[in-house]
């Protein structure tokens, strides 16, 4: 089985980001970018799958400007087979990713997609889902579990009253939960290893989609700032504000 | 045009953030030339949650589809029957739980249009503001899709009234045999408190809590307060908590009246999903914790102190 895994090259979670003074977007000059912790739990879980037998080659595709490359050699040193790069230099919306991946799902025969379940820059929480119902798949989201059961595959997913599982026909697309795994750190000799592994380039239009979304993003503004608080100097001095300044209990 | 709101529900009860969503839903039809508001209840054997549908206030007419197939509304099930309504909606909405992000952007995709996440206001019928990078910024975007496909932030819109209106309820048959997916099982956690995202009090613990034991510090002030118990993505990893509790950009996202954060330093991650609370309390023994910048109320203190201080207290 062909396993395709996404991943996505997103200002890194440790970085406090800015709005831009005129509401155009993130300060992101300069900024450190990484990939999603989402998809590092996705490459994760497609390279136990593979160490475990159950996956003979891993594709792992990044959609975005050339410096995704730096997500894709990670991603193969991580222990990914090849890589392919869409480029596409503005942000492209879930919808047409979605149809990027269905196309390349294809062309690979993929029997298994993992995808992150949000990036964190955008908090979309879409493509995946896109996916299956563009390819005609079943879906597993926010997957804290998965398991090949003969010709399907169990997942468990993190739901608000708790887990839930179900068993996927495949092909099918799974996302990933924080839960899923803990991820590893490449390895030297693997990241060596990885700048000799291939990495394709190709276009949106070489898979027929034409990047135009329907939803523009009119402007970028930073929330409210909250008021400063203050400090209280005991837990009868707390209760006493909560009580007669918040009232609140 | 009208607007379709998707009901949350488990067959036996509507949940509350049904009533945000359908809040959020007269926002949009106030934008509008007479657009009613339907409510779509989906499931099986879900009468009882179409009759407390009808009940909520400025719902024209409530759809129930009921069959076998929908009782666990997987996506694969949802999808298609949501295609079949579309057509005669502007807008489908969902409130942003694990159901409706699992189906809406299924739906979406299926219409061949965008989907937009998590809206926290309405600017008009096709505008609306969404949090992004954690909250730490908030995007305005204009759809020009011809059904736009919404999930909804609960916290961002109030409940809106119910037990006042009796709208008709029609059934709507819809059978579908698939087998790309199928539900084997669900291990729900059985709790007496109040839901996360919609109590009024919220009590949570991150690492600082050091095991799960010690959560018992803070069910019993939980008891005290009628709170909701959360968790930081720290004490969930360390597995000191179930997932369900976990608050955050990627868990829950939840806006009581009082939030209590004990030993929970105040990662972005965590301060997207509580920062939206009316009052913010924070008991940590690190006095640079970032917790405290969004803290109303901040004591600087070992909580294994403070927690039995206040449980006395209150």
């Amino acid at each position: 089985m062909k396993i395709l895994v996404a991943v996505k090259r997103v200002l890194d979670a440790n970085v406090k980001v800015r709005v831009k003074a005129d509401g155009s977007g993130m300060e992101l000059a300069n900024a450190k970018m990484a990939m999603n912790p989402f998809c590092e739990i996705a490459v994760e879980q497609a390279v136990r799958m593979k160490e475990a037998g159950q996956a003979e080659e891993i594709i792992a595709v990044s959609i975005g400007p050339q410096a995704c490359q730096e997500q894709l050699r990670t991603a193969l040193a991580l222990g990914c087979d090849r890589g392919i790069l869409v480029t596409a230099d503005d942000e492209v919306a879930p919808l047409q990713v979605a149809k990027m991946l269905r196309e390349l799902v294809e062309r690979e025969g993929a029997g298994l997609v993992i995808l992150g379940k949000q990036s964190i820059d955008s908090d979309n929480n879409q493509v995946g889902q896109m996916l299956a119902a563009l390819g005609g798949m079943g879906q597993g989201t926010f997957a804290c579990r998965a398991e090949l059961a003969d010709d399907r595959i169990l997942v468990t997913r993190e739901i608000d009253g708790g887990e839930q599982t179900v068993s996927l026909e495949l092909p099918a697309v799974i996302t990933t939960d924080l839960r899923l795994n803990e991820p590893r750190y490449a390895s030297l000799p693997n990241i060596m290893k990885a700048k000799r592994k291939p990495i394709e380039q190709l276009t949106p239009a070489d898979l027929n989609v034409d990047t135009d979304s329907n939803l523009k993003t009119l402007r970028i503004l930073p929330p409210a700032e909250r008021a400063a608080g203050i400090l209280v100097e005991s837990v009868e001095d707390l209760v006493g504000k909560l009580r007669n300044e918040a009232r609140v209990i | 045009m009208s607007i379709l709101v998707v009901a949350e529900h488990d067959n036996h009860e509507l949940r509350p953030a049904t009533l945000n969503a359908v809040t959020c839903a007269r926002e949009i039809a106030a934008h509008l030339e007479n657009s009613a508001i339907h409510l779509l209840v989906a499931g099986h054997d879900c009468a009882v949650v179409a009759d407390a549908g009808a009940a909520i206030a400025g719902i024209g007419k409530v759809i129930q589809a009921d069959a076998t197939s929908l009782g666990r509304q997987l996506p694969e099930d949802m999808a298609p029957l949501l295609r079949e309504l579309a057509g005669n909606y502007s807008h489908v909405l969902a409130p942003a739980s694990t159901t409706g992000k699992n189906f809406m952007p299924r739906l979406a995709a299926l219409l061949d249009v965008a989907q937009i996440s998590d809206i926290s206001a309405v600017e008009s019928a096709d505008t609306f503001v969404r949090p992004i990078y954690a909250g730490n910024a908030l995007a305005t975007v204009q759809s020009s899709d011809p059904v736009k496909v919404i999930t909804v932030r609960a916290t961002a819109f109030d409940a809106g009234a119910t037990g006042s209106n009796k709208a008709p309820i029609a059934s709507f048959e819809f059978s579908l045999e698939q087998d790309l997916s199928r539900f084997v099982s669900e291990n729900l956690s059985i709790s007496e408190r109040p839901e996360l995202t919609s109590a009024n009090v919220v009590i949570s613990g991150g690492r600082g809590m050091q095991n799960g034991e010690n959560f018992v510090m803070l069910e019993k002030i939980a008891d005290k307060l009628n709170a909701a118990m959360g968790a930081s993505r720290a004490a969930v990893d360390a597995g000191f908590v179930p997932n369900d509790m976990q608050v955050g950009q990627t868990g829950k996202i939840v806006a009581p009246d009082l939030y209590i954060a004990v030993g929970i330093s105040g990662a972005i991650q965590h301060l997207a999903g509580m920062k939206d609370s009316k009052v913010i309390v924070a008991i940590n023994k690190d006095a640079e914790a970032p917790i405290f910048q969004v803290a109303d109320f901040g004591l600087v203190a070992d909580l294994f102190k403070a927690l039995p201080e206040l449980e006395q207290a209150l």
